[in-house]
Formats: C-alpha cells, sequence, structure tokens
C-alpha cells in the first residue's frame, strides 16, 4: 500500500498535503481501494467554508456513496474540476492528480491531531487483519 | 403463469414432519390461548350472496360519472380508458407482485418501468425519468427537495405560482415545514384575484440569487396555457431552477417543457388511462436533466448488458437513495405504484404518438366549443382571456356552488368550485371538458345554465 511520507492523515482515510498556509486534501490508497471502482464524485465550490470532520464531497462508488470530511477547518480556495469528469482518477492516482480541494487552513493547531506516515500504516494494517 | 398448486394434507404432514411437529396450531403456542382466538364485534356470519348484495346496494349509492355527465377536472380527469390497459394490468405477473427486494430476478418488471419512463421523457422532452411517485402533488413536492439538494442548502427560496393547484402547494407546505426553505409569492394578504390574473411573467421579480426553484404549472391550475420561455431565462439567469408541473395529456398537443427551458417536469400521470376512483391510487410522474440524476428522487432502471451481451434492466444509481445514503438522501421516499405507472405506458403504447395528439385535440377542441357557447349565455362570462386547454374559468351570476347543487339535481357533475380555494373566486367554476363529453351533452350544460339564470 502507498502511503507518501509528507502527507497528514485521518481516521476517516482523507489526506492533507500542508504548504505552509494551504492545504491539498485528497482520499488515500486505502481508501480507493475499499471503495472499489469510483464512478462518481461531487465537489464543493470555492469559497465555501467548513470545519474539521464536516462532509465536504462524496465519493461514489459501485459499492456505495461514501462522504469525505474536512481533516481541519478551512476555506476551499480551489476545486479539482478535473475530478468531476474522470472520476477513476481517485482510484489510479489518489495522492495526484485525484486531489480534491486545496483550502486555507483556518486553524494550524488542529493539524497535530492528525496522523502521520508511520501512524496511518499501522492504523491500516490493523484493519486489514 | 406459474400453476397453481394446493398444499395438500400430506405436503403439510410433511412439512410438519420436517419441523417435528404433530398440528399447525402448536405453531401458535407461544400465543397466550386467550389471545389465540379473541372474539370478534361482528354481526353473525352471512352467505355469499347476501354480502354481495349488501355491498352492491351501498356501492350503488355512490354517484359516478357512467351515470352522470361530468364537467369536473381540477387535476383529475374523465377520459376514456381502452380495454388493452385494464386487460394488461390484470394478468398475474403484473397484478400481483409487490414490488421485488432483489428487483433483478423480475425482469419483466423492470422493463415495463424502463419503457414507462422512456415514454415520459419522450413526452416532456426530457432527459431522465424515474420509476415515479404516488401523486402528482407529492411529485411536485419532491422537486422542492431535489432543488433543496441541488443547492445543498445554499440557497433556499421557493416561488410558487400563485396558480399552481392549491392541494400541490399544501403538500408542499407540508414537507417544507421542517426545512429551512422559505416560500416566495406574490399572493400576499390571500390570492387576491389581479395577482392570480396575471401571466407568468409576473414571477420574474420574485427571483434572485437566493432563489433555488421556481414552480409553475402548464395548463395552470386555471387551465390557461403560457410560454414558460422568457420566465425559464430569467429563472436560469438569476442559477435557480424551473419546475413544471404538467398535464401529460396536454403536451399531445403542447411543446413539450424540456424545449422551453424545464429543469424538472412533474405532473399528476392520471389522465394517462387512470380511473378516477376516487382521488387514487394515481401517478406523479417526475423527469429531469441528467446533470441532475444523482439529486432525483425516486428509482431508475437502467437497461444493459449481461455478461453474454444479452439486454437486460437493472435498478441503477441504487446510491443515491435512501437505503445507502440514508439521511443524506434527497428523499426518504423510493416508493411508486408500479402498476399505476404500467397503466400509463399501456395506456401511450394503445394510442401512439397520434393517437395521444387525437385525444388532445378532441379535449381541446370540445373545450373551446363549450366556452364559446357558455360565454354567450347573459350573466355569464369567461374570467380569462389566455389560451386554454381543456379547461376554464366561468363566472357564474350567483356563488358557483349554488350552481353545481342545481347541476347535480339535474344529472350532471359541475365544475370545480374555485371558492373553497380562492375566496375571492366565489362566482367562478372551473370547468373540464373531455373527449367523453358529447356535443350533446355540452350542448345541454348550456341549456341548464341558461335556465338557471332565468329560474
Amino acid at each position: 500500500m502507498n502511503i507518501p511520507k509528507d502527507l497528514k492523515y485521518t481516521q476517516n482515510d482523507e489526506w492533507i498535503k500542508v504548504e505552509g498556509q494551504t492545504g491539498l486534501i485528497g482520499v488515500s490508497d486505502f481508501a480507493q481501494d475499499s471503495l472499489s471502482d469510483v464512478v462518481y464524485v461531487e465537489l464543493p465550490e470555492s469559497g465555501d467554508m467548513f470545519n474539521k470532520g464536516e462532509t465536504f464531497a462524496v465519493v461514489e462508488s459501485v459499492k456505495a456513496a461514501s462522504d469525505i470530511y474536512m481533516p481541519v477547518s478551512g476555506e476551499v480556495i480551489e476545486v479539482n474540476e478535473v475530478l468531476t469528469q474522470q472520476y477513476e482518477l481517485v482510484n489510479k492516482d489518489p495522492y495526484g492528480k485525484a486531489w480534491m480541494i486545496k483550502i486555507n487552513i483556518k486553524e494550524p493547531s488542529e493539524l497535530d491531531g492528525l496522523m502521520d506516515a508511520a501512524a496511518y500504516e499501522a492504523y491500516c494494517m490493523e484493519r486489514q487483519h | 403463469m406459474t400453476q397453481f398448486i394446493p398444499h395438500t394434507d400430506s405436503d403439510r404432514e410433511a412439512m410438519l414432519d420436517i419441523i417435528g411437529l404433530k398440528r399447525v396450531d402448536e405453531l401458535f403456542q407461544d400465543v397466550p390461548a386467550a389471545y389465540r382466538f379473541p372474539s370478534l364485534n361482528l354481526p353473525p356470519a352471512v352467505s355469499e350472496m347476501e354480502i354481495v348484495n349488501e355491498v352492491q346496494a351501498l356501492a350503488s349509492l355512490n354517484e359516478n360519472t357512467h351515470e352522470l355527465i361530468c364537467f369536473l377536472g381540477a387535476g383529475a380527469y374523465n377520459h376514456y380508458i381502452p380495454a388493452v390497459v385494464d386487460s394488461i394490468l390484470r394478468r398475474g405477473e403484473f397484478f400481483t407482485a409487490y414490488t421485488p427486494y432483489q428487483p433483478e430476478v423480475s425482469q419483466g418488471t423492470l422493463q415495463a418501468i424502463f419503457e414507462y419512463q422512456s415514454l415520459i421523457a419522450a413526452l416532456t422532452g426530457m432527459e431522465v425519468c424515474n420509476a415515479s411517485h404516488y401523486d402528482g402533488a407529492t411529485a411536485v413536492a419532491e422537486a422542492v427537495n431535489m432543488a433543496y439538494a441541488v443547492f445543498r442548502g445554499k440557497r433556499n427560496k421557493l416561488v410558487l405560482s400563485p396558480a399552481l393547484h392549491p392541494q400541490y402547494r399544501q403538500t408542499v407546505q407540508t414537507y417544507i415545514q421542517n426545512h429551512p426553505i422559505s416560500l416566495v409569492t406574490n399572493d400576499e394578504g390571500g390570492l387576491k384575484e389581479h395577482n392570480l390574473l396575471t401571466d407568468s411573467e409576473a414571477l420574474i421579480p420574485l427571483v434572485d440569487d437566493q432563489t433555488m426553484l421556481v414552480i409553475v404549472q402548464y395548463p395552470d391550475f386555471f387551465g390557461r396555457v403560457y410560454d414558460y420561455s422568457m420566465l425559464a431565462e430569467a429563472v436560469h439567469a438569476a442559477g435557480a431552477l424551473l419546475a413544471v408541473a404538467i398535464n401529460p395529456l396536454a403536451l399531445g398537443l403542447l411543446k413539450p417543457p424540456g424545449d422551453f427551458g424545464a429543469d424538472i417536469v412533474m405532473g399528476e400521470g392520471q389522465p394517462l388511462g387512470i380511473p378516477l376512483s376516487f382521488g387514487g391510487p394515481y401517478l406523479g410522474l417526475f423527469a429531469t436533466r441528467k446533470e441532475y440524476v444523482r439529486k432525483m428522487s425516486g428509482r431508475l432502471v437502467g437497461e444493459t448488458v449481461d455478461v453474454h451481451n444479452q439486454r437486460g434492466y437493472v435498478l441503477t444509481l441504487t446510491a443515491r437513495e435512501q437505503h445507502i445514503r440514508r439521511e443524506k438522501a434527497t428523499s426518504n421516499i423510493c416508493t411508486n405504484q408500479g402498476l399505476i405507472a404500467l397503466a400509463s405506458a399501456v395506456y401511450m403504447s394503445a394510442l401512439g404518438k397520434h393517437g395521444l395528439r387525437q385525444v388532445a385535440e378532441l379535449n381541446y377542441h370540445k373545450a373551446h366549443y363549450a366556452a364559446e357557447y357558455l360565454k354567450k349565455i347573459p350573466g355569464y362570462a369567461l374570467w380569462s382571456d389566455a389560451p386554454f386547454f381543456n379547461e376554464f374559468v366561468l363566472i357564474c351570476p350567483e356563488p358557483a356552488e349554488e350552481l353545481n347543487r342545481y347541476l347535480l339535481d339535474k344529472g350532471v357533475i359541475g365544475g370545480y368550485v374555485l371558492g373553497q380555494d380562492f375566496p375571492t373566486l366565489n362566482h367562478c367554476v372551473l370547468i373540464a371538458v373531455t373527449e367523453m363529453n358529447s356535443r350533446a351533452e355540452i350542448d345541454y350544460l348550456v341549456e341548464l345554465l341558461a335556465g338557471w339564470v332565468d329560474k
């Protein structure tokens, strides 16, 4: 399983890549693997504000429709429009082309509550058994 | 069809044997003896012949459209239903089946719904149509749910045309009472007559950047037909959606709402081969554009191919629905009355494109014939000069309720008394004329109304 070292992770399998005040958010390799083939992605709009833990997107796979939650609070400043046309990117490139939103991080301290790659790997291993 | 195979005594014995019981009664041991056969407060049993007589005597107390001449419409209409509709419906494969919990097992049921969806999509000029709702009123309310979901609660103003069916309006109000949706309409302080008389463009100033949905009716509740193109443009310019409640039969003649920019089309499917039956079961039509399909409520049947490349039908996009999306789904109702949807599909197929147009033309011409003669009677007038389909409002010299009592005495069910919903229209009656009304019946109505003035 692919778990990049430079990202932070949530218990709901979202990742965030922090770049100064902003963060790029998507779902992990573990998430796309459990969802199986993604058939639809619904994303928010630029300017939307969400608190940590709120739903900002919905990913629909052949199995289910799953809510995607905010790892930290923030304002959406960019949305990956490509993803709303090419849903399969979530399966092919979850950490790259399948980024979902870019946000302005509101409370940087909330990042401390997230898992690093090592902790997330252990968390994934635990659930595979 | 599967043969009827009764259980014989030896079948029962074999089954009891397997579960280790002697008699069927033993299955009910856990129910306290006192509750097993509670005494019911019923009159002594009568023979089949006696009960049939009794029920028929009760049934014959009802007034009905076979014995009376009917000019009542207002959402449910007296139309001819070809015999083929009932003979298909009464086939056991359709008639007895509840929606199967593993729907793909019932390919026939799914195909029938698929055909229904395709016919309604073609009739309305829309891209997708769901497997139907309970009736026109609930379908209209589902449009509100859908618009709210499309904008994810960011827009919450709902604009209702004052000429929307009052019962649809009430159902919408019931649906939204616990939602943060605010109703906007140009009828503050009661539905004033001058507001009712204004055309659709009067709604344009009510639309702003908080408006999620505008609902109009086509033909409207008063029977009038408006071109909603300008309204559609204005609604879209404000970023909102336009929903159009239809009479599907009128679309045999009129431009489909999909052609003038409707985003959602819903309506009462009863005119398509469904009997009046005291108001139900009816059929809620619901169609929309493909881009909104994931926010549409209700079930959706799709056509696909199996591993052998053979055509097959499936329930599609089920992840939208409440059993998967739970409280996040657009609606908590996915049920429909599939048999009624099937009736309308058989009706549309039996008539075909040209037949539907013919029925619509008959309705149009007969209603216009009636209006032409009724308005000439001294003391009567048409309320509106807008174009209409098969229904129009007649202003009477006295309260319309009194007129209807007089007509019923003469064997005629009069039109809809508008005063019950619109107090200012107390002297107005909404008269529907369908292909079922002969010229002689219309002439009789004219004669009666003229006589009522002289009385």
